[in-house]
């Protein structure tokens, strides 16, 4: 992190971000720790919590077996016994190891005991493709989990949102997931040095433009920005919105962008079938059928078990190729 | 052989386990009825172990449980009234109606559930456990559990992790011998429960859980380990289920013979014995303490009778926190 003095802001990455955002919360509230596999004497998998276990110690920054189920529920214990617990998953894969603990403990219990219990636990974990890890490391399960009730779940794809994000949901009385895309974390770019909390119910209009609406979150943002860019020189003019916030959905900013641009297309990093991008096409068609001058596309990734070779693993994953001949389509088709 | 309480705890302790007999004896007959639905797991024949155990923990201590729990709450000391009304699925209910049998909690008394996934409170306990170490509360966890947990990845994930992170856990395994429908010599390599708890470097061993002294005994110096030594430790409580796994079940997995074996056994008329062999309690004692327990009963019937169904417009309430209790 380099600070530029005149203007008071700094270079960041992503990872950087997200650091400066946990040791913030370690810092400013003594219930909250962390706690995960290798996030201690590590590092972090992905270096997010580096130097942390220097500054903060062992009881803070815990170092756990490879027991997902385990300490995410002892997360959640930890949570109702009233701490204020952040769980690294080192991947959105593993998180499948403790499905149980999420969805029938996290999600639950303040529910079955009619109220009594606030789970005020933050889940960060990894997701996404493009790094070659093949089909057991690089999934995108967002959709899966924005299924339960109880869950809350956000994707920061921005610097303010990776630095931001978390302190609110630490002050969230209910459990929260943040999906910190793996191809954003060596993502750099200025963040103003008093950067703190944002908002984390509103999906946010990236880039504002006429003509259709381009749908996408986490590591499809940089896909629906560059397929924007692009689409300039075809003479059409796209917006941008980054979704946030996964569960629950903000319908608001999504059916007033419609409404204006009457054209949407969604950029899914989740396979298509039963994806978060189905969810949104479905409400658009709900709220803003009369709206839409085109039927509602959606570029998400291929049917397939994410491939090693980088051109088979890269044809599967949306592109803003992809995104722009989908536009193009949508556009020429006589509309 | 242990030494008998005095009389009156000694009739406390048949109270309780009586209380709990009875109340899943109306329970039954409510299910018969169709006043309570959906699975009712009964805890008839083990009631010594929840009655033991709980006497060695304190006001501030947890429970969690399993979706076998009416006598662990009963014990803590939720109402007869507020599970009863649970069972009817109404809002006076301990969990507002929206648990049923299997999902009583209770803020007040430190009762976690009510949890219906095999295994999946042992996480929770540890978590539980983790805060009290990390506030510097001496507390202790108690977690109950059936064999069948054993088998379950998230038993040796937490068990690891309690003794690793030396968290105060009591973890009570109430072997019942069977995993729903299948005994425990058909699913476990190695049968030795406490052994298998040893192994993860915590004091463990095997408690006769039809005799609700010895569980209290075995009880109180577990949990003073738990709690002065910060560390786990694990309670092997050997019983018997005289009932179905819950009411769909038809019980084709054992035989009569053996049910019958084991009924010769049944914790209270036991501990009924002991106490009148040694002078401490009479039939008139007796009749008293019953009659209590119907009476408390009878008015957790009509309390749960009298309540009232939570309206369709609330249906989707308590999903996400809204900040008040119940």
């Amino acid at each position: 992190m380099s600070v530029s003095q005149a203007s008071s802001t700094s270079t960041i990455t992503y990872r950087e971000a997200l650091r400066a955002a946990i040791r913030d919360a370690l810092l400013s509230d003594e219930r909250v720790f962390l706690m995960g596999e290798d996030v201690g004497a590590y590092g972090g998998s992905f270096g997010v919590s580096k130097g942390l276990l220097a500054e903060f110690g062992p009881e803070r920054i815990r170092d756990t077996p490879l027991s997902e189920s385990a300490f995410v529920g002892a997360g959640i214990g930890a949570a109702i016994g009233g701490l204020r617990p952040i769980v690294e998953v080192m991947t959105v894969n593993f998180c499948l190891l403790a499905l149980d603990q999420i969805m029938n403990n996290a999600a639950t219990i303040s529910h079955m005991s009619g109220g009594q219990f606030a789970v005020p636990l933050v889940i960060r974990m990894t997701t996404g493709a493009g790094r070659q890890v093949a089909a057991q490391h690089s999934h995108s399960l967002e959709g899966w989990l924005a299924h339960i009730p109880g869950l809350k779940l956000l994707a920061p794809a921005t610097l303010p949102d990776a630095r931001g994000m978390l302190g609110p949901a630490l002050q969230d009385r209910n459990p929260v997931l943040i999906f910190e895309h793996g191809g954003l974390y060596n993502m750099e770019g200025e963040l103003p040095a008093d950067a703190g909390a944002v908002d984390i119910e509103r999906a946010a209009i990236r880039r504002p433009g006429a003509d259709v609406t381009l749908i996408a979150y986490g590591g499809t943002l940089g896909t629906a920005l560059a397929a924007a860019d692009e689409l300039i020189d075809a003479g059409i003019d796209a917006e941008v919105i980054d979704l946030r916030v996964l569960r629950p959905l903000d319908d608001l900013v999504v059916v007033e962008s419609v409404s204006r641009t009457h054209r949407a297309v969604i950029v899914d990093e989740g396979w298509r079938s039963g994806s978060l991008a189905a969810e949104v096409s479905a409400r658009i068609t709900e709220q803003a059928f009369y709206e839409l001058d085109a039927p509602v596309a959606r570029v998400c990734t291929a049917e397939v078990p994410i491939p090693y070779p980088q051109h088979l693993e890269q044809a599967a994953l949306p592109q803003p190729g992809t995104v722009v001949a989908e536009v193009r389509r949508m556009v020429g088709s006589g509309v | 052989m242990i030494k008998l309480p005095e009389r009156g705890h000694g009739l406390e302790l048949l109270r309780q386990m009586l209380l709990v007999r009875r109340f899943e004896e109306k329970c039954v007959e409510l299910y018969s009825a169709m006043k309570i639905r959906g699975f009712l797991h009964l805890y008839i024949g083990e009631e010594a172990v929840a009655v033991g155990v709980m006497q060695a923990l304190r006001p501030d201590d947890a429970i969690v449980a399993t979706y076998r729990e009416h006598g662990h709450a009963l014990v803590r000391g939720v109402s007869a009234r507020s599970i009863m009304a649970e069972m009817f699925g109404k809002l006076e209910g301990c969990s507002h109606g929206r648990g049923g049998s299997m999902h009583l909690f209770d803020a007040d008394t430190r009762f976690y559930g009510g949890n219906a996934i095999v295994g999946g409170g042992l996480p929770l306990a540890v978590g539980f456990a983790l805060a009290d170490k990390l506030a510097g509360r001496e507390r202790v966890t108690a977690c109950f559990f059936g064999d069948g947990a054993v088998a379950e990845g998230e038993f040796h994930e937490s068990m690891n992790l309690a003794a690793l992170w030396q968290l105060p856990v009591l973890f009570c395994c109430e072997n019942n011998r069977y995993a729903m429908g299948t005994a425990l010599e058909r699913y476990e390599s190695e049968t030795d429960l406490a052994l298998k708890a040893a192994s993860y470097e915590m004091t463990a061993w095997s408690v006769d859980g039809m005799d609700v002294l010895a569980v209290e005994e075995a009880a109180h110096k577990a949990a003073a380990e738990v709690r002065a030594g910060c560390r786990p430790c694990f309670l092997e409580l050997l019983t018997y289920r005289f009932r179905a796994h819950s009411m769909y079940d038809p019980d084709l997995y054992r035989t009569k013979e053996e049910i019958e074996r084991y009924k010769q056994h049944d914790p209270i008329p036991a501990l009924i014995e002991r106490l009148r062999d040694a002078g401490l309690v009479t039939d008139e004692d007796l009749e008293a303490v019953e009659q209590v327990i119907a009476d408390e009963i009878d008015d957790a019937v009509e309390f749960a009778e009298a309540g009232t169904l939570e309206p369709i417009e609330d249906l989707e309430r308590h999903v996400y926190w809204e900040g008040a209790a119940l």
